[in-house]
């Protein structure tokens, strides 16, 4: 087991340090210099040279290079060329607000799909199951972008219920908050919904095929005490597979979202930071959301492998 | 029923916002400022956050473009024009309460002309040999050569008088002299003054101001319609302005701006070398069709780079009349009367974005081609400013009288005319209004007659203001929103 | 029975689009290259029965024009991943275990690491905003999907004795990768693709309405989202037309893709019966 742990750890090292690289070296290609776009049109070229030897972009790229990784490893992201603040500051105040939309969007998308899931698959064939499919279909096939401008329509510019974008902080109370992040989180939970209640309805249709489900059955218990009991726990491994995925896909696939109701999240951000060549923000923050979801993975691989012992040989 | 009482909650919410907002003001901007140092970037939503409501300089834009007494209250010019004398306020203090006087002056002018300087408009200092203390509340500065727009120069945000205490902290703190003082910014969200009680002049009437930025068009709709804010400066959608106009609790502001919105022309790449093509670019374009078709009617078409609200603005709309006959059989003349293709490079706002694809369309009518690429700005700043890759652009120029832009070979439409040369620098010795007036008028003739860039319309600044909310700046001779005069009505 | 009705229903509303894609190139009711702004944001009538956008032109024909972009963009995207993926999938499972095997695993997990819509994004702004651009974008995340696939499926064929047969038979592991693996593997890559090129015009109209695909005046169905947006208060059908033609095509796509699935795969197929 500690040889598996072993050779993943290196694996999952080698695959930091060669994002790392892949992210710093599409951005230093990326044309664009922040010191010309700071400072604007009637900037002159010594002006624009002071600024990028103040900004440490004179530097060597392999001197940046290192000095970002070193600076990451210590926790340290830099300093943002445009706001003059550390970055790891600027990730923790977005973290406040994509954090909890990720969490909220989540926690819609589990509610609605456990409930839809199981129903669909314990009615299977009938006319519940076919309608909850067809409608889990619209809803995959639905952009969420476009879902979140009709809500805005309907729920901020004619019927007033929320404020169509924009973020009032905690600082205004709780209610404000979630009130903020509601259309947000509906948006981004509805095709995520659509998306675990497929997965819900085929693995608890695939546990009842199993033996120990006839067995269930035979001893007496009901199709709805059998489902309780026992399928639910066997159909759980690719339900909460699939809930880790879309966890990290929410927290970095927000950005969209977030710029639909102006949202100061992580996502815009990162959008803003390379529309003003920010880049050091946009490195970091990139590779914060990589490292999650490489660490994430590795967790879910080292579970595995603990559940089921067979799994280890295969490394 | 139950969704009645959900409303009626948020109906008393918004209520109970309207009341507080009496006493303080809420005005939405599109642009973050990346931080506060008016001068030190080129950001313009740095001067529309900070600009005399934080800080202030030695002369100051009134809202109807004039330079006005700021933290001096007067000034005598020599003879030859190359000596300024500033007389100072008495009792200026910043806002941390250290004195302003002329130490203070000295400093903030030498750093922006520093050799290390990161003042984005460095050439308003270039003329200046000397800045020196010559007692607490004189200043005398000295030029290397007369220089009719030196006051004016000095009104930029970027000239604004900063002190050596707090110099440091400054894009995060920003101390100042101004009738508010800075104090809180939740990045990504809003920032906030609070009136200055020891303001030198006048103070506020407003107790609180709070920017809150909104980018996004619909968002901006959205929170003006919710009254989320009072004021939305500049907004973003022309398309909207009519429910605005329509609806009692709201004003619209229609200003005039200083961007000459233009098609710039690469003078130096195949076929734009040849004047009959630029002429026929001009004549190939409907004007009235872009500003209803991008702007939804708001502008006012131009004919040279120059604001038709200033009084020495020569109406040469004439010049490239929409002719798209006459424009074909130039291109013919030309040698192109199969048409040719170029590229038109189009950095984000929607003026551009949108004139963009109904300029394509116009000069596709008469046989010109063009590859559209949407930039952002720092891309835009790299391919087509400084690396001057391009054939078309649209873009408005927002510095006030920048005529002076044609006299540079080097500046990326690339103009090389000795003639307008000779003529700006006539123009900057001349100190006589009368003659310098006579110059202008040139000036605006040579390049509408040289068909040098494609000239499209002056923008104008929409403002949607709540009932109730007095003295906001309709034009904007600078980019900065001036509140110290604003008030609610009773 | 249901089977065969998802997939008419899913080839019927996926096909209407393409038909829409194919007759675009022939035949649009109305020039979408000349603008009349007097004639902007018009209600659906019998002369514009959707409408007309905020520059004049014909939303029908902007619709079946883009319908056209959104199709080629997905379609040589997911192209790209399967030409690319199948390979790498057979390659790994053919020398399972070995250096090539580890490293191919790797990378398709790497790839899988990065957010794709930020990749795409940075892709854009390193290269420009282009069609092409979003297809390399929405290819190279599709690559790993393939590779994945072809992996595992390939790798329960390898023992199946079909092909130890072949194996005896003197035959190297390309030849039999291509000439017995592959074939066994193309119903699922079927249904694998219909699948990915659903999401890859879900991918494309998230791009284009944030400005990075095809550029205008090429019309995309995300463009003119994005386009609509600041109206949509006041002309709500400019924001209905794409977006519901998105919705339809997808799925379409995805009914196609998974009736196609249970045709296929004969255990679902049992236990229906």
């Amino acid at each position: 087991m500690t040889r598996y742990i072993l050779t993943r750890l290196s694996s999952l090292l080698i695959s930091l340090v060669i994002a790392s690289i892949v992210i710093f070296g599409l951005i230093e290609i990326i044309p664009g210099d922040p010191a010309a776009f700071m400072l604007g049109i009637n900037a002159q070229e010594d002006t624009i040279d002071a600024l990028r030897a103040e900004l440490g972009l004179d530097a060597s790229p392999i001197a940046r290079y290192f000095a970002w990784v070193s600076g990451m490893v210590t926790g340290d992201f830099g300093t943002s060329y445009t706001y003059r603040t550390p970055v790891t500051e600027m990730i923790a105040e977005r973290l406040w607000i994509s954090l909890p939309l990720a969490l909220i969007a989540l926690a819609l998308s589990t509610l609605i799909a456990f409930p839809v899931g199981i129903l669909a698959a314990s009615k299977r064939g009938s006319i519940t199951d076919t309608v909850i499919m067809g409608f889990t279909q619209l809803g995959v096939a639905i952009p969420n972008f476009w879902f979140a401008m009709l809500m805005v329509l309907v729920f901020a510019i004619n019927l007033r219920w929320f404020s169509a974008g924009g973020f009032p902080g905690w600082d205004d109370g709780l209610f404000a908050g979630l009130k903020a992040l509601t259309l947000p989180a509906i948006s981004l939970a509805l095709p995520q919904a659509s998306i675990l209640a497929r997965v819900m309805r085929s693995a608890l249709i695939d546990t009842l095929d199993e033996d120990f489900m006839r067995t269930a059955r035979a001893k007496g218990l009901t199709q709805r005490q059998a489902i309780r009991r026992h399928a639910l726990r066997n159909a759980m491994i690719p339900v909460l597979t699939i809930i880790g995925l879309q966890f990290s896909f929410l927290l970095a696939g927000a950005i969209i979202i977030e710029n639909v109701f102006f949202l100061p999240g992580l996502g815009r951000l990162i959008f803003q930071a390379i529309s003003q060549r920010d880049l050091i923000v946009v490195e970091s923050v990139v590779m914060l959301l990589v490292f999650a979801v490489i660490v994430v993975n590795f967790a879910v691989d080292i579970a595995y492998a603990l559940v089921d012992p067979r799994l280890r040989r295969k490394a | 029923m139950k969704i009645k009482t959900l409303t009626s909650v948020f109906a008393l919410m918004i209520a109970a916002g309207a009341a507080q907002a009496e006493t303080g003001l809420i005005v939405g901007i599109q642009l973050e400022p990346p931080h506060l140092d008016p001068t030190s970037a080129a950001a313009g939503a740095i001067d529309q956050v900070l600009y005399s409501n934080v800080f202030e300089g030695l002369t100051r834009f009134g809202s109807d473009g004039s330079v006005n007494p700021g933290l001096a209250s007067s000034w005598d010019i020599s003879e030859d024009g190359l000596s300024y004398t500033f007389y100072l306020r008495e009792g200026v203090i910043f806002h941390d309460g250290t004195e302003m006087n002329a130490e203070d002056v000295v400093f903030s002018l030498d750093r922006a002309r520093a050799e290390d300087s990161a003042n984005a408009q460095k050439a308003l200092f270039a003329g200046i040999e000397t800045v020196e203390a010559v007692d607490p509340l004189t200043v005398r500065v000295t030029l290397s050569n007369a220089n009719g727009g030196f006051l004016f120069n000095l009104a930029w945000g970027d000239a604004v008088i900063v002190a050596p205490e707090s110099i440091e902290d400054i894009k995060t703190d920003p101390v100042g002299t101004g009738a508010f003082k800075f104090s809180n910014w939740v990045q990504g969200d809003q920032i906030e003054l609070v009136r200055n009680e020891d303001y030198w002049g006048t103070p506020a009437n407003l107790e609180t101001a709070t920017f809150k930025f909104i980018s996004d068009p619909t968002a901006a709709f959205a929170a003006m319609m919710a009254e989320d804010v009072d004021v939305f400066y500049s907004y973003p959608a022309p398309e909207n302005l009519p429910q605005f106009e329509a609806d009692p609790r709201f004003e619209v502001l229609v200003g005039s701006s200083e961007g000459e919105t233009i098609l710039s022309t690469n003078n130096l790449m195949e076929p734009f070398t040849d004047v009959r093509v630029r002429k026929a670019v001009a004549h190939a374009i409907d004007r009235q069709a872009i500003i209803d078709g991008a702007m939804f009617g708001l502008g006012t078409p131009i004919g040279t780079h120059f604001a038709p609200h200033n009084p020495d603005y020569v109406d040469l709309t004439a010049n490239s009349e929409y002719d798209p006959e006459l424009a074909k059989s130039l291109l013919a003349e030309a040698g192109y009367a199969d048409g040719f293709t170029t590229t038109l490079k189009l950095p984000p706002p929607s003026y551009a974005r949108r004139g963009g694809e109904i300029i394509a369309s116009q000069l596709r009518a008469v046989g010109i081609q063009t590859e559209i690429s949407n930039l952002e700005w720092a891309q835009w700043l790299e391919q087509v400013f400084r690396g001057k890759d391009f054939g078309l652009t649209i873009v408005s120029h927002t510095e006030p009288f920048d005529i002076g832009i044609y006299a540079r070979p080097d500046y990326y439409f690339q103009y090389d005319n000795p003639v307008f040369q000779t003529l700006i620098e006539d123009l900057t010795a001349e100190t006589d209004p009368k003659k310098r007036s006579e110059l202008i008028a040139m000036a605006q003739t040579i390049i509408s007659n040289d068909y040098v860039n494609g000239y499209l319309f002056q923008l104008a600044v929409p403002t949607v203001v709540k009932a109730g909310v007095e003295g906001i700046w309709p034009d904007a001779p600078t980019q900065a929103i001036d509140l110290t005069a604003v008030s609610w009505s009773q | 029975m249901k089977t065969y009705q998802n997939i008419v229903l899913g080839a019927l509303l996926s096909g209407i689009f393409m038909v829409a894609a194919i007759v675009s190139f022939v035949w649009i009711p109305y020039d979408i290259e000349s603008l009349n702004i007097a004639e902007r944001m018009r209600p659906p009538t019998m002369v514009h029965p959707l409408g007309t956008d905020h520059f004049g032109r014909d939303i029908l024909s902007m619709v079946m024009v883009g319908a056209r972009t959104s199709i080629a963009v997905a379609l040589v995207a997911v192209g790209i991943g399967m030409g690319l993926g199948v390979p790498l999938g057979l390659a790994a499972a053919a020398q399972k275990g070995s250096l090539l095997d580890e490293i191919i695993g790797r990378g398709n997990d790497l790839v899988f690491a990065f957010p794709s819509l930020l990749i795409a994004i940075l892709i854009t702004a390193t290269f420009g905003p282009s069609a092409l651009n979003a297809i390399i974008a929405i290819g190279i995340f599709n690559v790993p999907v393939f590779a994945r696939l072809t992996r595992g499926s390939a790798l329960s064929l390898w023992k199946r004795e079909f092909i130890m047969a072949a194996q005896v038979s003197g035959k190297n592991t390309v030849r039999i990768s291509v000439e017995h693996i592959l074939p066994n593997l193309s119903n699922l890559l079927i249904v694998q693709g219909t699948i990915q090129f659903s999401l890859a015009i879900l991918a494309e109209a998230a791009l284009s309405y944030v400005g990075l695909g095809a550029q205008p005046p090429t019309p995309s169905w995300g463009r003119m989202l994005a386009d609509s947006q600041t109206m949509i208060s006041l002309a709500p059908h400019l924001a209905l037309a794409p977006g519901l033609a998105i919705v339809f095509t997808v799925l379409g796509l995805n009914l196609l893709g998974d009736g196609l699935r249970d045709v296929f795969d004969p255990r679902l197929r049992r236990e229906r019966t």
